[in-house]
């Protein structure tokens, strides 16, 4: 089945794309906030984690649909 | 002194069982090369095959079985796990050797009056299946029940073997004295930070009920997702990036939060605050459906985390074998060891998400709030 394969490559792909996009606007904000105030680096860095570990959730989700649709 | 010899014998190991997959594979490509030697050597001796199946070898890797191999370099066996049916005439038990190793549903194997084929890891009728079925395409009906002492669940002893061994020293060294020494001083502080900065900082002044959890469940991730990233038998497995697994913790941690859920946390869920009349009927049925979603999330970034790691470094070593080009194999070596040091990084950090994320849902479970 050629063209649900190629269905699930672009899915998945365009899941990385948005996953990329929004764990690097994570990274990016976090990295802002931490250097106007090191001393909330700890926290911050739990909030990084957690709202990152939610995007690659739903990149995760893609990945997981793609893998069915093959 | 001891420290030294101990790191010397360890990385004896890994040399002394690099070198030997290398000589049985006739490659000679670097230190890179020979980790990827091993690591495709070991999951199946696919390489020497004329038609060589990168698919194939990595879905054996991915997928549980019957049999636990072992080929290590001076010992070289299959252990035949019992299988343990649950059929149409009750229950079954025998050894998987009775397949002979067959995987295509061609040896059948007659107890308690019925007939079994093995097709890959799935154990069906015999009557019930025609021949060459795939294995995706056996329905229920076809198979009987199977509650064998898989691959799987081999590696889930071990991993408990481990972390009993492991967490009783350091039980030990604080009944003993009070200053932790050995091992228990490496585990202290990992103890204390999912104490202080996970549990207390998420869940709240109620977090002390909930902290023997959160350490199990934290533990057996990180011991299980380690020990899978070991190249060699009988480590090497792929535990936690079984979705069955994930499937179970999720479900645990399903049932933690929503046995311990407030008057304020089902408040929150079926009558939310602070929304207009008209909408709360929609917003609650969000909130239903996100009870499900949560731990459905768990389970799913867990296995698809561990399952792609997996996937991804036995990819770049099957490049080495598919191109047949001297050019590969330093790529493919540099490849695999960036992806070994970055899934280390996703092996603890997957186990401290999961148990941040279970404990900022027990949070919301447990918080009292005036409104």
């Amino acid at each position: 089945m050629p063209v649900a394969s190629i269905g699930a490559g672009v899915g998945a792909g365009l899941a990385a794309i948005g996953a990329g996009i929004g764990i690097g606007r994570i990274g990016g904000s976090s990295l802002e906030a931490a250097a106007r105030q090191p001393e909330l680096y700890g926290k911050l860095f739990t909030l990084m984690i957690v709202a990152a570990a939610l995007v690659e959730g739903v990149a995760f989700f893609a990945v997981v649909v793609a893998m069915g649709a093959k | 002194m001891a420290k030294h010899i101990f790191k010397f014998l360890v990385l004896a190991i890994f040399l002394v069982g690099y070198n030997n997959l290398q000589a049985q594979h006739g490659h000679h490509e670097g230190d890179a090369q020979h980790e990827a030697a091993a690591t495709a050597h070991e999951e199946g001796q696919a390489g020497e095959d004329a038609k060589y199946d990168p698919t194939e070898l990595i879905n054996h890797h991915i997928s549980d079985s019957h049999d636990y191999k072992f080929d290590l370099p001076f010992f070289e066996k299959t252990f035949h796990l019992p299988v343990i049916l649950w059929t149409k005439n009750g229950l079954t038990v025998f050894s998987s050797g009775a397949f002979e190793g067959d995987e295509h549903g061609e040896k059948v194997v007659e107890k308690n009056g019925q007939k079994f084929v093995r097709i890959h890891d799935i154990i069906a009728y015999k009557d019930a299946v025609k021949e060459h079925t795939k294995p995706e395409d056996i329905a229920m009906s076809q198979r009987p029940l199977d509650f064998s002492i898989t691959k799987n669940v081999v590696s889930l002893f071990l991993t408990f073997l481990a972390l009993f061994i492991v967490l009783m020293l350091v039980k030990k060294s604080y009944t003993d004295k009070k200053v932790p020494k050995g091992i228990a001083s490496f585990i202290e502080p990992l103890i204390v930070f999912i104490r202080d900065d996970v549990a207390k900082e998420n869940i709240g002044p109620k977090y002390e009920k909930f902290v023997p959890f959160l350490l199990t469940v934290f533990f057996f991730i990180l011991f299980a997702n380690l020990f899978g990233l070991i190249p060699f038998s009988p480590f090497g497995y792929n535990l936690t990036g079984n979705i069955l697994v994930t499937f179970v913790l999720a479900i645990i941690v399903f049932i933690i939060t929503n046995l311990h859920g407030t008057k304020d946390y089902w408040l929150h869920i079926l009558w939310p605050p602070g929304v207009p009349v008209i909408l709360k009927p929609f917003i609650a049925l969000i909130e239903l459906l996100g009870i499900f979603t949560k731990p459905f999330a768990l389970m799913i970034r867990l296995f698809a985390n561990i399952f792609a790691g997996h996937t991804i470094i036995l990819t770049f070593v099957t490049m080495i074998f598919v191109a047949k080009s001297w050019s590969v194999p330093p790529l493919a070596g540099f490849a695999t060891i960036f992806m070994y040091i970055s899934e280390l990084l996703v092996a603890f950090l997957q186990a401290y998400v999961f148990t941040l994320l279970s404990a900022i849902y027990f949070g919301m479970a447990v918080k009292e709030e005036a409104h």
